[in-house]
């Protein structure tokens, strides 16, 4: 199948030393995460804060020099590039950050900050750069005339969209979005995420969207991995996803969510205990120890991925089925569009 | 850097803020005209401080019985003229003063990007390097630099300023180890921005408001430490007058002539007020959480 990223046994582990000459220990970050993501695609990661999704996103752009694993990017293994091969890779990765105060330096303004990308990787003369800024901050929705103003004379949305349009500048292939909303206003929210998904279209971007908002996600994505302590334990399409979640913490999960109808009967699954810590993570089944339907062989084997349905992969003893060859995605198929807004909200 | 209409643009909101803050506008206003003094006072007098007048040896000042206009801050022992000696001393320290904290915060941040930049090995190198300045006593440093290098101006503001990098570096590292971290440096690095232009552009203007306000106030430091070294006789070759030396060599006399260490003491003091005011009033209009706050 087509594929723009794939990404194969990811581990980040940080190493801690714990107290005076104590034994060092490590923290399992990101501790063997495996998925793929087609063109104009976008795939979800979700699960708590700490399950180590945004370390995947970050190690996958090499913001963070992962532990082990491959990330193929177009065919090429991005891990092993060079400083400079990585440089110009970069032109095609792209991130858009959660804190929109924190990602534009308070001393630049828009134009300068936008320019930045241009100046790394373009040779243009300073009209073409500032044309090119006047045309992005238009896509995005602020006004040309934005661009001589400094980031602390805009709003945290304008400001994303700022951040969107510094990731645009080179028209990427693949952005990275690190809970690209989670710090706005909810009544912003609906905002910058049709903007993302209406770029992603008009630029034909894929995404990797990093969120621990289920609502936010069902919302904008294709294909949905849900992470628990540093692996993902289930990926499935969004819509088979939310109607039928395989892995007991993603129903778990899912029945946290909010259901606006009043009349509707849920049943809320609440988890015992807390999320272990990931310096000792639990043996077998990482889940287990919070699971309510654990079996005894969890507390002994790690589970390997299932495929119980086509397009459908789960982490549980629960479930048979083959074990993938392929980490499957089903593309969008050729010719047609993406679902819109409307459709993904079903 | 920044450039353009909107730098300054940027400066004048720290200008207006500076001007709300009393402190920074008598400080600020003090050490214009204290500059403006030392810098124009030969237009007004063209008296040399090193005529003797010894028939008007230790003339008190003009207002004090025995005192004449001729004087208006009365003789030294040597009949020299105390008002113009003080002008002319003021020119020697201020210079020291501020040519030791430019080669002071030149070197301090330079190491200190790099240290807290590129940590690892050469963090370690340079910040323990700091530490054996930090522990070696200053005062013994510079005497011995001086006894071998002999007294020079020069050699005066390069002792000085070398000896007083430590704290420059070491307020720039720290600053740097916060402001790297920062979603705008990872953005900078995911475009594809080279090193040494993430730290010319996006760390370097972002750690300048600490280091500029503790400019401000080492410079009074200099000029005590310049003024120290002077009465140890250390300092400035003879016989140029300077505030430290005119204290030295009042010394002996402050029992029949108060004038000899009061006055040039004053204008030390003078000064420094001076400068930590516009320091303090600086610190606040730099930090723009505090910039809107009505006062």
């Amino acid at each position: 199948m087509d594929e723009l990223l794939r990404v194969e046994g990811l581990v980040k582990h940080y190493r801690v030393r714990r107290g005076w000459g104590g034994r060092g220990a490590r923290v399992h970050a990101v501790d063997g995460v495996s998925f793929a993501i087609a063109p104009n695609e976008t795939y979800a990661l979700v699960g708590e804060s700490g399950c180590g999704k945004s370390t995947t996103g970050f190690a996958v752009l090499r913001l963070i020099e992962p532990t082990a694993g491959r990330v193929w990017f177009r065919g090429r293994n991005v891990l092993a590039l060079d400083p400079e091969g990585l440089r110009r890779m970069r032109r095609e990765m792209q991130i858009v950050f959660q804190d929109p105060f924190g990602s534009l330096n308070p001393r630049l303004t828009v134009e300068r900050t936008l320019e930045e990308p241009l100046l790394n990787h373009e040779r243009l003369s300073a009209a073409e750069r500032r044309e090119r800024v006047a045309e992005m901050l238009e896509v995005v929705g602020l006004h040309p005339e934005h661009r001589r103003r400094f980031p602390h004379e805009f709003s945290g949305g304008q400001r994303q969209r700022i951040g969107i349009a510094r990731a645009l500048m080179l028209r990427p292939r693949l952005v990275v979005g690190d809970e690209p909303v989670s710090a706005l206003d909810v009544s912003v929210r609906a905002q910058i995420l049709n903007l993302i998904v209406k770029l992603q279209r008009r630029f034909g971007i894929s995404l990797l969207f990093i969120s621990h908002d289920l609502a936010v996600v069902r919302y904008v994505s294709h294909r949905v991995g849900v992470m628990y302590l540093g692996r993902i334990v289930e990926t499935a399409p969004v819509r088979e996803l939310y109607e039928n979640p395989l892995h007991p913490y993603t129903r778990a999960l899912l029945s946290a969510v909010p259901v606006p109808d009043p009349r509707r009967r849920r049943t809320r699954i609440l988890l015992p205990g807390d999320v272990p810590s990931p310096i000792d993570p639990p043996p077998g089944c990482r889940f287990h120890p919070r699971c309510p339907e654990a079996l005894a062989v969890c507390r002994e084997e790690d589970p390997r991925p299932r495929r119980p349905a086509d397009g459908r992969i789960v982490c549980c003893h629960l479930y048979g089925g083959s074990p993938p060859g392929e980490t499957v995605s089903p593309a969008p198929e050729p010719g047609a569009s993406p679902p819109t807004p409307e459709e993904r909200r079903t | 850097m920044l450039e353009g209409a909107e730098s300054l643009r940027l400066w004048g909101e720290t200008l207006r803020a500076l001007g709300r803050s009393p402190g920074a506008v008598i400080g600020g206003g003090l050490l214009l005209a204290i500059l403006a003094t030392s810098l124009l006072f030969p237009w007004f007098t063209a008296a040399d401080p090193l005529a003797q007048d010894l028939l008007a040896r230790l003339t008190p000042p003009c207002w004090q019985e025995g005192g004449s206009l001729a004087h208006p801050l009365g003789t030294d022992n040597l009949g020299r003229d105390v008002l113009v000696r003080i002008l002319h001393g003021s020119r020697v320290s201020l210079f020291v003063g501020f040519a030791a904290v430019l080669v002071a915060c030149g070197s301090g941040i330079l190491l200190g990007l790099l240290s807290g930049y590129y940590g690892g090995r050469l963090d370690s190198l340079i910040m323990r390097v700091a530490d054996v300045f930090m522990a070696y006593p200053f005062m013994l440093l510079t005497i011995s630099v001086i006894a071998v290098l002999g007294n020079s101006i020069l050699n005066l503001i390069l002792v000085l300023g070398l000896s007083d990098w430590v704290t420059y570096a070491r307020t720039v590292r720290g600053s740097v180890l916060s402001i790297k971290e920062k979603e705008f440096v990872t953005a900078a690095r995911s475009v594809g921005t080279p090193n040494r232009v993430i730290l010319r552009r996006h760390i370097f203007p972002n750690v300048l408001s600490p280091v500029l306000v503790l400019g401000t106030v080492r410079v009074a430091n200099i000029i005590i430490w310049e003024s120290g070294l002077s009465f140890l006789g250390m300092g400035v070759p003879p016989p140029m007058p300077t505030w430290g030396r005119m204290l030295a060599e009042g010394r002996v006399y402050i029992t029949d002539a108060w004038w000899l260490v009061t006055l040039p003491g004053l204008a030390i003091m003078l000064t420094i007020l001076a400068i930590n005011l516009l320091g303090d009033g600086l610190r606040d209009a730099l930090d723009p959480r505090l910039r809107n706050i009505p006062r």
